[in-house]
């Protein structure tokens, strides 16, 4: 295939990554936007074996079938709660795959640049490597926090900020001796050391930082996967990898962004890890009675309610109640009762975490809203369920100008005629910040395993 | 221990102090219950409905005074009509009465109660403390109160509460003024509304303005600055000033709105007289106003307690057994606040009471003690808000010292990233080659094609989209690809590993989100 087909293919394949993304923009075009991302992906896999750069086959079929059969599986098997896992590991083989990438581009003796041309060439393979072992490292950490292989809380070394900025100064001054020493055919040294490094700087930047932060944190590493691509890209001098990477990065860039909003913290503030480092003075200590509800109430009370607002957290996904709760659902719906879900944007581990569930469970995503476009609507509500959610139902984050989370945006329940929280028992979330919400007159505790109460719910309803 | 329920004697009272659901949650909780025979009648429960739930039924009066360790009861001990003999005479030393008592006003009824050596909780006197609502019976009695205001008021009123466009011509919807927007007066609204009338209401206490906004009715508003909460969520007298803007305002409404209902009280004082005689006789003909106060002297200039009376074709309703009226409910709901002012003095639950008086809420429920009386309570301390704000106060104050003086104006500090991003542009530019800066444009420009199209993705919608960018940016496989066939053992190895885990991500990434698409199936 000549080199201007190549090209050719490769215009395509961006333009349809293009078309994928912007598919995303709603459920109905969602599907076609995946499928124009398959062909793009195919059209340049296939477009670069049959370019002229390619010319042994045996090993690369077989680590296109074996790697495709593993995906393949993993992506049938993995559970929908397990989703933000799979994500943050998927990452991890993104910066694996461009650490070698980059480690085999620079010894391939193939190469015939010189001059200016050549340091800059160099600047991208360190690049390259930098961005893809941070990534790589920092998502396998991210990837045992969320499966709750290492602990959720943030791992704070004394010092840490001066700990970054000397490993960022050894990068840099790594680099120059990189770049000196390639001159003369030599530094794998430095490149070696600086992957080290970098591994390092990984595994301490994603260990610092909370379980609540873990959406910010996915999608952080979502753009780094992308700006990973994008360098190799640079490196290879390949458009349509700078094309890809660059859309990648700057989606997870703003996925972040999107996610450090719903929290109110900047994006430097979640990164720089810990919780509760910029308040100004003590919280308000919460104070008052936790009023008790039982199964059989909770059925009447939804019997007599006419508007049913219900908010999922991170609790409905660990009890795995989604499908009971779309089965309430359908019962009240059945009923002529209005029930609709709230989303707020960081509930759960990673970016739209919740929809999935619900989806998965398949209540309607017509019921579905967002945070914004339902709290308005609170005061006209009837019950409202919380399920396993803490801290984004949490009133002090608007009263309380001294909490952990105060100023950060959140699904104002209270402002409804009664709230009924499922929980565990009376631990805090995992900002570790008291809620007032659960002390509240208007707020009755169902304590328990969320599934299991709801179960018993949706039999009473039944009955 | 035994709980009595003996028949109301009050005449026209038709609630009790108990109904057959609560009497089994009473039982739950390890009492037992006796009930005197025919007490629930006026307010539709059998003997038989009780008997169900587990009480037993007790033909005498006298015989259930004596039998039991609390007595339950709505109204305050009086002379019994049958018995010829108060009430009071029939309780003994060590037994517990739970009913309103109104000791500010009965005093003398306080000193005999106090004689007869037994403990008397008022369920008026529970303190108004977000812990003690759910035995709050004022509030549960203003609310049907407020209701069946409403409700009389529409029996008296000659027309339709909603607008309507019919047939035979258009009527107007009613216009009804709640004055008061306390329980009473919050209920009144709701009830109305819901009737479809055009409600306004006023209070001196600007608070309620956002609750009675949040029942959909107006609130009227004077030009004129004072607050008038009170301690414990009551209102206060007001000053001449704000009273005669008052009832300039009231004066103005009475001729345009057909309904009047008022609910002012201000604790242990005559109600406020609010509508004059003036204002009646301004009134639309056929006006109907209801005074819920009529039985503390009426808002009211001409209202009656307990009557209607029809003054220049206005009907002027001051009956002051609204919640008796409405037996059934009111029953129910007074005796939910019994069974849990109950659960509060048995933490328990093994059927025995203790008057706890360190604890807040039963201190101030509770004003006689063992034949001493122990009211009026200290006064009541209000729950944890304005502590917090006082908390905030401090902090606030504390904030300047600590603040630092940023190193550079704010206009300065906002063209730094611009100097910053322009600077190190002109760097790349200056020493980068052509083919860079080729790759540089298509970077640039992807990112902000990037920017664009995310900004537009449905928030629903973020896990998906993040799997499948997870799954283009495996595009890194066409970095290996490209290199496998340079020569070179090494370069194989590591481009086929490369190929492996980019592919397990581009398969992966897409057919998991091609999974998590098919659910969002409509």
């Amino acid at each position: 295939m000549s080199q201007g087909l190549v090209t050719m293919s490769y215009i395509a394949a961006s333009v349809l990554f293009i078309l994928s993304l912007s598919g995303l923009s709603n459920q109905e075009t969602a599907r076609r936007g995946n499928y124009y991302g398959m062909i793009g992906m195919a059209i340049a896999i296939f477009a670069t074996i049959m370019s002229d750069s390619v010319s042994s086959y045996v090993v690369l079929i077989i680590a296109l079938l074996i790697g495709g059969a593993i995906g393949a599986k993993a992506a049938f098997k993995v559970q929908m709660t397990e989703m933000p896992e799979l994500v943050a590991i998927m990452h991890s083989l993104v910066g694996m795959a461009a650490v070698l990438v980059g480690y085999a581009n620079f010894i391939d003796p193939t190469s015939a640049l010189t001059g200016v041309e050549k340091t800059i060439h160099e600047v991208e393979i360190y690049i390259g490597i930098l961005i893809g072992a941070v990534t790589f490292s920092g998502s396998v950490i991210a990837f045992g926090k969320l499966s709750g292989k290492i602990s959720g809380n943030p791992v704070m070394i004394p010092g840490r900020h001066w700990l970054n900025l000397s490993l960022l100064v050894a990068s840099i001054w790594l680099c120059t001796q990189f770049v000196a020493g390639a001159e003369t055919g030599g530094g794998t040294f430095s490149l070696l050391i600086m992957t080290i490094i970098a591994l390092a700087f990984g595994v301490h930047m994603v260990m610092a930082i909370g379980g609540a932060d873990m959406p910010v944190v996915v999608s952080m590493l979502n753009s780094y996967s992308g700006w990973a691509a994008a360098a190799t890209g640079f490196m290879l001098n390949n458009d349509l990898l700078i094309v890809t990477g660059a859309l990648v990065g700057s989606s997870g860039a703003i996925l972040s962004y999107i996610m450090c909003r719903a929290m109110n913290r900047s994006f430097i503030s979640v990164i720089a890890g810990g919780f509760g480092t910029t308040s100004g003075g003590p919280a308000a200590t919460v104070e008052g009675e936790v009023v008790e509800i039982n199964v059989s109430e909770t059925t009447a009370l939804l019997k007599d309610s006419k508007n049913i607002m219900i908010i999922p957290g991170y609790g409905m996904a660990v009890a795995q109640a989604q499908h009971t709760v779309n089965e309430i659902t359908k019962l009240l719906n059945g009923k002529g009762k209005n029930v609709r879900f709230g989303i707020h944007p960081v509930a759960g581990r990673m970016p739209g975490h919740m929809n999935v569930l619900l989806a998965e469970a398949k209540v309607p995503y017509d019921v579905v809203f967002e945070m914004d476009e339902i709290n308005d609507d609170f005061p006209n509500t009837d019950v409202t369920i919380v399920i396993g959610a803490n801290d984004i139902v949490n009133p002090s984050a608007l009263d309380d100008p001294n909490s952990p989370i105060a100023g950060m945006p959140v699904l104002e329940c209270w402002k409804g005629e009664n709230t009924i929280v499922l929980k565990r028992s009376m631990a805090s979330g995992y900002a570790g910040v008291d809620n007032p919400l659960f002390v509240h007159e208007k707020t009755q505790m169902l304590f328990g395993d969320a599934n299991t109460s709801l179960q018993a719910v949706l039999k009473e309803l039944q009955d | 221990m035994k709980i009595g329920i003996p028949k109301e004697v009050h005449s026209g009272e038709a609630r009790v102090a108990t109904t057959p659901i609560i009497v089994e949650q009473l039982i739950k909780l390890g009492f037992s219950v006796s009930v005197e025979a025919g007490a629930g009648k006026a307010a539709n429960f059998s003997d038989k409905a009780y008997k169900d739930a587990g009480a037993s039924i007790n033909k005498s009066a006298e015989k259930l005074w004596a039998d039991s360790d609390i007595i339950f009861k709505v109204r305050a001990p009086e002379m019994h009509p049958k018995l010829k003999v108060d009430e009071v005479e029939l309780l003994s030393k060590g037994q517990n009465l739970i009913s309103f008592i109104w000791p500010a006003q009965n005093e003398d009824l306080m000193n005999r109660l106090a004689a007869k050596e037994v403990t008397v909780l008022g369920m008026e006197c529970v303190p108004r403390i977000s812990r003690a609502q759910k035995c709050d019976a004022l509030s549960s009695m203003a609310n049907i109160a407020g209701y069946r205001a409403v409700v009389e008021a529409a029996q008296h009123f000659g027309r339709f509460f909603t607008g309507q466009i019919t047939a035979a011509g258009k009527v107007p919807p009613a216009k009804v003024l709640v004055i008061g927007a306390g329980v009473a007066g919050l209920a009144a609204i709701g009830a109305a509304k819901s009737m479809g009338a055009i409600v306004r209401s006023f209070d001196t206490r600007p608070e309620v303005k956002e609750q009675v906004e949040s029942m959909d009715a107006e609130f009227l508003m004077l030009d004129f600055e004072e607050d008038g909460a009170g301690s414990g969520g009551y209102a206060k007298t007001m000053s001449k000033e704000f009273i005669a803007a008052e009832m300039e305002l009231f004066a103005e409404q009475a001729k345009d709105v057909d309904i009047i209902i008022t609910t002012a009280l201000i604790p242990g004082r005559p109600a406020p007289e609010l509508i004059t005689k003036e204002m009646v006789a301004s009134m639309k003909p056929g006006s109907v106003i209801v005074d819920l106060a009529a039985e503390q002297g009426g808002n009211c200039k001409l209202s009656e307690a307990g009557k209607v009376v029809i003054k220049n074709n206005v009907s002027i309703i001051g009956y002051t057994d609204l919640p008796s009226r409405m037996a059934a409910q009111s029953s129910q709901l007074y005796g939910t606040n019994l069974r849990h002012l109950l659960t509060e003095l048995s933490p328990e639950k093994n059927g025995e009471i203790d008057v706890n008086m360190d604890d807040e809420m039963i201190r101030g429920a509770t004003v006689i003690k063992e034949g001493k009386i122990t009211w009026p309570p200290p006064p009541p301390t209000l729950s944890a808000a304005p502590k917090a704000s006082a908390k905030v106060e401090d902090s606030s104050a504390a904030e300047p010292i600590k603040e630092k003086k940023p190193l550079l104006p704010a206009s300065v500090t906002q063209f730094i990233p611009l100097i910053l991003g322009g600077s190190a542009l002109y760097t790349v530019g200056a020493s980068a080659p052509e083919s860079f800066m080729t790759h540089f444009t298509v970077f640039v420009l992807a990112c902000f094609i990037g920017y664009q199209v995310i900004w537009n993705v449905s928030a629903s919608l973020h896990t998906p989209l993040m799997s499948v960018t997870n799954a283009i940016s495996g595009i890194i496989v066409i970095g290996a690809l490209v290199q496998i066939s340079s020569p070179g053992f090494m370069i194989t190895i590591l481009s086929g590993l490369a190929i492996l885990i980019a592919s397990i991500n581009i398969a992966g990434g897409f057919l998991v989100t091609r999974r998590m698409l098919e659910m969002f199936k409509k």
